[in-house]
């Protein structure tokens, strides 16, 4: 799986770092664990508790059960794109689980999965804003709306094809 | 269509939102340079004679709120935006921040002035991540420009705002989770009292509003209290921002003046359901509103007309579904919802949520029986009865409104195990 690489000591230096930029300030934590897990592969290592809290004070524990609460993090490698289809009901009136099933084929993967190049993970999530344009979808941090299963696949490819970011 | 009388929106799509100088060109700050000559009293009393309700669910008086707070003592105090929006079918407060970041910034500066703080965040929903560059900008050219920062307009006032991040947990839109997130902690719900107008950030006083809230205040301040009051339809007052979603011709965000009738919006400005199909239903006020039935939607859209005929004014969604949806899958994706966002601090919602999804789960596969109509509808006022937060006390109003309009639909699954 890539991004392995951010357990190595060159990447807890950087976490190290970050960390360090917000020291003493408590609501600055989100802001450091979005930033260390978007230079982690899109996931938070273990270790990265641990060395947050030596820098911080913060206890490990707190930081471990804040981390584990917010849908947004994940202790597990995910790919380079993270595609969360929303599921909420504005958006499966008008057609999501349709747009979420044409994605989940193209790929060959389920929610949850990421493919084997480490390029895609699928998740569901809920309601991202775009209710009136809906279906939406997030990749990374760019929100795609007004979705049908043939443009899903297409906006899939784009990204496959580097075209889009 | 209706014409839209904008307040909120005053500026949304009027001037590009990387220019201060384009917005205040408009008008723009001129509300709290206003503001700051009328002093606090009279502030509030025009905040108050607007009678605005907050716009982020719960429709407390916003002038009460600010004169508690500032009445309440404190070295420090801090005006929090809940900008948070993670209610399935609310789009408002988005529209509002791409399209006009610098009338809320005016509307916190205001707020703070009236309650005596000197700080303010914006609690951001991560799901906006485009938005914290638009924001961030925007309070960096209000700094330059002598909007944010100390001293402003020559008087002892100083404000300046943050913006922060949330995580995407839906309950950190509840004051109190909101609060313990920026804080740097698990957004959990927390015990009131203490309410937050005595205790809020970091011990401190603080007073919390909604974006759509904040992005009316320097339109009050410039054109007076009574003003704003006097623009609904009838004896109602001010405007609403709706989000019209789901099976519509013309979804989208609109502001209309309060009293406008659900049948309006739904048929005048939503355009009717696409395709020829008929309307079923219609959730209003978000995901935890009420479902309601076609031949109920005669009424005016204000927070007493909403709860007399059994619908949710809330955060002023309209989510529409037409005759091809089955309301019991609505209801089974609603309580989807609320099972995953769920905190799990308290009992009745955190077990209350999961055992609502299992019986209608069960229902839909035909396995239903009239007992479990009943267990449902105790479980449901259990959790309205006990629950913590706002979040587990609303969560089963889908289930206890669709039992009472589409109790037929209940009943022919379990009489029939499900075939038509
Ligand atoms: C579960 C839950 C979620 C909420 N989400 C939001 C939200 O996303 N935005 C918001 O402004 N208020 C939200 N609220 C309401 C806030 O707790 C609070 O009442 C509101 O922000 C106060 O601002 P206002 O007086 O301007 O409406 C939520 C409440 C609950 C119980
Ligand atoms: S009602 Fe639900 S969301 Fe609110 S505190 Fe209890 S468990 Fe948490
Ligand atoms: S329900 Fe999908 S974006 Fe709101």
């Amino acid at each position: 799986m890539q991004e392995e690489s951010c357990q190595t000591s060159v990447d807890l230096s950087r976490i190290a770092a970050i960390a360090g930029r917000y020291k003493d300030e408590p609501d600055q934590l989100m802001r450091i664990l979005l930033e260390i897990q978007s230079c982690c592969g899109n996931s938070i290592p273990r270790e990265a508790a641990t060395v947050i809290s030596s820098v911080t004070g913060i206890p490990e524990a707190k930081i471990w059960g804040y981390i584990t609460f917010y849908a947004m993090f994940s202790d597990k490698p995910r790919g380079k794109y993270i595609i969360r289809m929303c599921k909420s009901a504005p958006c499966h009136i008008v057609g999501a689980q349709a747009v979420a099933q044409a994605i989940s084929e193209y790929l060959g993967i389920a929610p949850g999965e990421t493919t084997e190049d480490g390029m895609f993970t699928l998740e569901y999530c809920e309601c991202i804003g775009m209710c009136d344009t809906a279906p939406a979808i997030m990749i990374n941090d760019s929100v795609h709306s007004g979705l049908t299963p043939e443009s899903a696949v297409e906006l899939i490819k784009s990204y496959q094809q580097g075209g889009a970011e | 269509m209706m014409q839209e009388t904008r307040i909120a929106l005053r500026f949304v799509g009027k001037y590009n939102p990387d220019s201060i100088e384009e917005f205040c060109a408009l008008g723009g700050y001129e509300g709290l340079r206003k503001a700051v000559e009328m002093g606090q009293k009279n502030l509030i009393q025009e905040v108050s004679d607007a009678s605005l309700w907050g716009y982020g669910g719960a429709a407390f008086p916003t002038g009460r709120k600010w004169s508690v707070v500032a009445a309440t003592k404190g070295k420090q105090k801090y005006v929090v935006c809940d900008a948070d929006e993670g209610e399935p079918g609310t789009n408002k407060d988005r529209v509002i921040m791409t399209g006009d970041p610098h009338s809320l910034l005016e509307g916190m500066a205001i707020a703070g002035f009236a309650v005596g703080a000197d700080m303010g965040y914006i609690y951001l929903r991560y799901e906006y991540p485009q938005l914290f560059p638009v924001l961030e900008k925007a309070i960096d050219d209000a700094r330059k420009a002598g909007y944010l920062g100390r001293n402003l307009f020559g008087s002892k006032f100083c404000f300046d705002v943050k913006v922060v991040s949330g995580g995407g947990a839906y309950v950190c839109g509840e004051e109190t989770a909101l609060l313990e997130s920026i804080e740097g902690k698990r957004g959990e719900p927390r015990y009131k009292p203490p309410y937050p107008s005595e205790a809020g950030l970091f011990g401190c006083p603080t007073v919390i509003n909604n974006v759509e809230t904040l992005a009316i205040v320097p339109s009050i301040v410039l054109n007076g209290g009574n003003w704003y009051a006097s623009i609904g339809i009838g004896h109602h007052h001010g405007t609403k921002v709706f989000t019209l979603s789901g099976n519509l011709v013309n979804r989208g965000v609109y502001e209309y003046p309060r009293g406008i009738t659900l049948r309006q919006l739904i048929e005048d400005v939503g355009g009717g359901c696409p395709d020829g199909h008929r309307l079923l239903g219609v959730q209003t006020g978000g995901a935890s509103g009420n479902i309601i039935s076609v031949d109920m939607i005669d009424f005016p859209m204000d927070v007493e007309d909403c709860a007399a005929a059994g619908a949710t004014f809330g955060t002023g969604d309209i989510m529409v579904f037409d005759d091809t949806q089955d309301v019991l899958e609505i209801v089974e994706n609603l309580l989807e919802f609320f099972t995953h966002e769920s905190c799990g601090k308290c009992t009745p919602c955190r077990e209350g949520n999961t055992r609502l999804l299992q019986l209608i789960r069960k229902i839909r596969r035909g396995d239903g029986t009239m007992e479990d109509l009943d267990t449902l509808q105790d479980l449901c006022q259990t959790m309205k009865d006990c629950s913590l937060c706002g979040l587990g006390q609303a969560s089963p109003t889908p289930v206890i409104s669709t039992l009472k309009n589409f109790r037929n639909v209940y009943l022919n699954k379990i009489e029939r195990g499900g075939k038509e």
